[in-house]
């Protein structure tokens, strides 16, 4: 009796063991693939020879040729820099609005408190969908164009977008309410006694509060910043288009996608050909490296992440278990 | 309790012939206006607490309110004014659309919808059970070094952009010809003179036939690792002496999982549950656009008949002209019923576990 539960408890681990390794094997292998293919030439990446190392023609080597693409391009490193501007910035913004909420709304003595928390949590059952935001952004836009002294009916040309996706976008109610647990948690006593030695409501919070919760605010900063460095849609909806809108505003995501799109449709699907001419008028002399340089972009956008993610990743576990249920 | 009738409060005088307040509700007067009083003075004395919630209410308020305020615009008619505050009252008109089997919107409206629930399930039916199995396993992982590895591996592809994510899948499943990894190895399985074979030549997520498979992986392959944290969570937060106790009673491993583990994680399993069915139509509007479109609203590709969900489906109309009333119509509807999901699945919770997530 023991020993067959022994097997069969033996045959589960190797089961588990196998299964996982292979899952998380599965999840890493993309990005393998993007950074073997970066360092492949065209003619590889052409013929499908590339599947996980480096190669060059058919064999086993290293090309560099799309780096050098990628580290000359200007575009790029502006829309890098743009990336880096908006996470800054955005995630400083929505962490300041974010903490001073959190704090008023984890204070029993709050006036309607109910219909406070109502307010947010409302916002994460029903959205406007959208085309009803984006006529919103595009309102928002015209509002900071008139206060510039500027035209709004042409705020997309004279309003910096970089501007509005900072101080408009990137509201997460969730975060808000892991803050608001966090602030709940904090005892007291330890109020009372800093509000007998006199201390401001201000102080109260940068002394008291901010301290003792500094796990979840870096966790709530750390939410912030991802989703600030990996958005991509609205950016793209309200920075527009290379012919109609601020290319020279778009942050990494965006040009990423307009890169893939445009070589894509350089290499033309129906007849399987590669226009060599539209590809040099647009990208310079790199021939047949598009796709190379495609991934070169999508490693050097991965990198910060991939650094602080081992970092970071108990935070995050964290803040999931944090936020998980809560009356 | 009393009833409170007027002649309690009014005293008829006849000689004038008009009603004065009689004594008592001046009485109850004072002491209501001395509880306004003493909760403004309480606002007062706390004013800065108040003046902290400003900026979080303004900024929800600039953009979350008042695009739901926008769409009140889908009431109006579109085509008498430019300015949405100058258009007259339509009614329902742009709703009727929807419905209307003659209208243009109707088949890709109800095509969409379908496809946003389609997905949704899909996503689902997967994506649910895989987190809770992941985490079993990682239970059965003694290893604290093994384990992490594991974990950091399984919860990267949570962080990163949608865009890198989408365009890794599109490349690796053909991108435009048959040569991604992920193509090439379908192809070896399928046989080079299969239908998928074929597609492949266009890339597969292009194409009608394997879109939805290749979106779900793409789900589970993003989202299954990280949601597995919860379930891990629950599952060693089940004390060690359920073990032994089972133990002694000769429980095996199998058996242990079965009437220990599984029993301890099912609340979290129903909570789960619920608030997953709860946000089904919130499908990944990000996502599926930068499958199903070239980048633009309008730049559609093959894919967009079974791939574009209602949001996808409204960002394409509302570039057309007379479309934006219609297409906000339809997200409007779309975003209701998930309204009722999530609120709906939020009572069942409280019901049938006492938890609840607001």
């Amino acid at each position: 009796m023991k020993r067959r539960m022994e097997t069969s408890e033996l045959i589960f681990k190797i089961v588990a063991y196998v299964l996982l390794i292979i899952f998380a094997l599965l999840c890493v292998y993309p990005f393998f693939y993007a950074l073997g293919a970066s360092f492949s030439d065209g003619a590889a990446l052409d013929s499908g020879n590339v599947v996980l190392l480096p190669m060059v023609g058919n064999s086993i080597g290293f090309s560099i040729k799309a780096y050098e693409w990628a580290f000359t391009n200007t575009e790029f490193w502006v829309a890098y820099a743009n990336t880096l501007f908006m996470t800054f910035f955005g995630t400083i913004w929505s962490l300041f609005y974010s903490i001073l909420g959190a704090y008023a709304l984890s204070k029993k003595r709050l006036m309607g408190r109910r219909g406070w928390n109502f307010f947010l949590v409302f916002t994460m059952w029903f959205t406007a969908g959208v085309v009803a935001t984006y006529n919103n952004y595009v309102v928002t836009g015209q509002a900071f164009a008139t206060i510039a002294g500027q035209d709004p009916g042409s705020w997309q040309t004279t309003i910096d977008g970089k501007w509005l996706i900072v101080i408009a976008m990137g509201m997460n109610a969730t975060n808000i309410i892991l803050l608001r647990n966090s602030f709940e948690g904090v005892p007291a006593e330890i109020e009372e006694a800093a509000r007998i030695d006199g201390a401001t409501e201000m102080q109260i919070l940068t002394k008291v509060y901010i301290p003792m919760s500094k796990a979840t605010i870096a966790t709530v900063a750390l939410f912030f910043g991802i989703s600030r460095w990996n958005g991509y849609f609205w950016a793209m909806r309200v920075l527009g288009t290379e012919a109609s809108g601020q290319p020279y505003s778009w942050p990494v995501q965006v040009y990423l996608r307009n890169f893939l799109e445009t070589y894509t449709n350089i290499i033309n699907p129906t007849i399987d050909e590669y226009d060599q001419a539209l590809w040099d008028r647009q990208y310079g002399d790199y021939g047949y490296a598009a796709e190379a340089c495609a991934y070169a972009i999508v490693v050097c956008s991965v990198i910060p992440i991939l650094v602080i993610y081992p970092f970071i990743q108990k935070y995050f576990a964290k803040g999931v278990n944090m936020g998980g249920v809560k009356e | 309790m009393f009833k409170l009738k007027c002649d309690d409060f009014l005293t008829y005088d006849e000689t004038t012939g008009t009603y004065s307040v009689s004594p008592d509700q001046q009485v109850r007067d004072e002491v209501e206006k001395s509880r306004w009083k003493e909760i403004g003075l309480k606002i007062l004395a706390d004013w800065r607490l108040y003046l902290m919630l400003v900026p979080m209410v303004l900024v929800y308020l600039l953009w979350r309110y008042a695009p739901m305020y926008e769409l009140l615009t889908v009431f109006k008619d579109a085509t008498t004014a430019i300015d949405p505050s100058e258009r007259g009252w339509y009614g329902i008109e742009n709703f009727a659309q929807l419905f209307n089997s003659s209208s243009t919107y109707y088949v890709d409206f109800w095509q969409s919808f379908r496809n946003t629930f389609i997905l949704a399930f899909y996503g689902l039916l997967f994506g649910f059970p895989l987190p809770i199995i992941l985490a079993l396993f990682f239970n059965e992982i003694r290893s604290n070094i093994v384990r992490s590895v594991v974990q950091v591996c399984v919860y990267l592809p949570k962080f990163m952009s949608i865009v890198v994510i989408s365009s890794l899948m599109i490349t690796l499943c053909g991108g435009n010809t048959a040569q991604g990894p992920l193509a090439q190895l379908l192809i070896a399985i399928c046989g080079p003179e299969s239908n998928l074979a074929l597609q492949a030549q266009s890339g597969l997520v292009n194409s009608t036939q394997y879109f939805r498979a290749i979106y779900i992986v793409s789900d589970l392959w993003e989202h299954a690792g990280y949601d597995s944290i919860v379930f891990f969570a629950a599952i060693i937060a089940v004390s060690p002496t359920s073990y032994e106790a089972a133990q002694i009673d000769g429980a095996g491993k199998m058996q242990q999982m079965r009437y220990v583990v599984i029993p301890s994680i099912l609340s979290t399993v129903v909570i789960m549950l619920i608030m997953k069915i709860g946000s089904l139509l919130n499908v990944s509007y990000e996502k599926v656009f930068l499958f199903v479109t070239q980048g633009t609203a309008t730049s559609t590709k093959d894919n967009y008949q079974v791939g574009a969900t209602v949001s996808v489906w409204a960002n394409r109309w509302s570039a057309t002209s007379g479309g934006e009333g219609v297409a906000m119509a339809g997200e409007m509807l779309n975003n209701l019923i998930g309204m009722c999901l999530v609120i709906g699945s939020n009572m069942v919770s409280r019901k049938a576990t006492d938890v609840s997530l607001y």
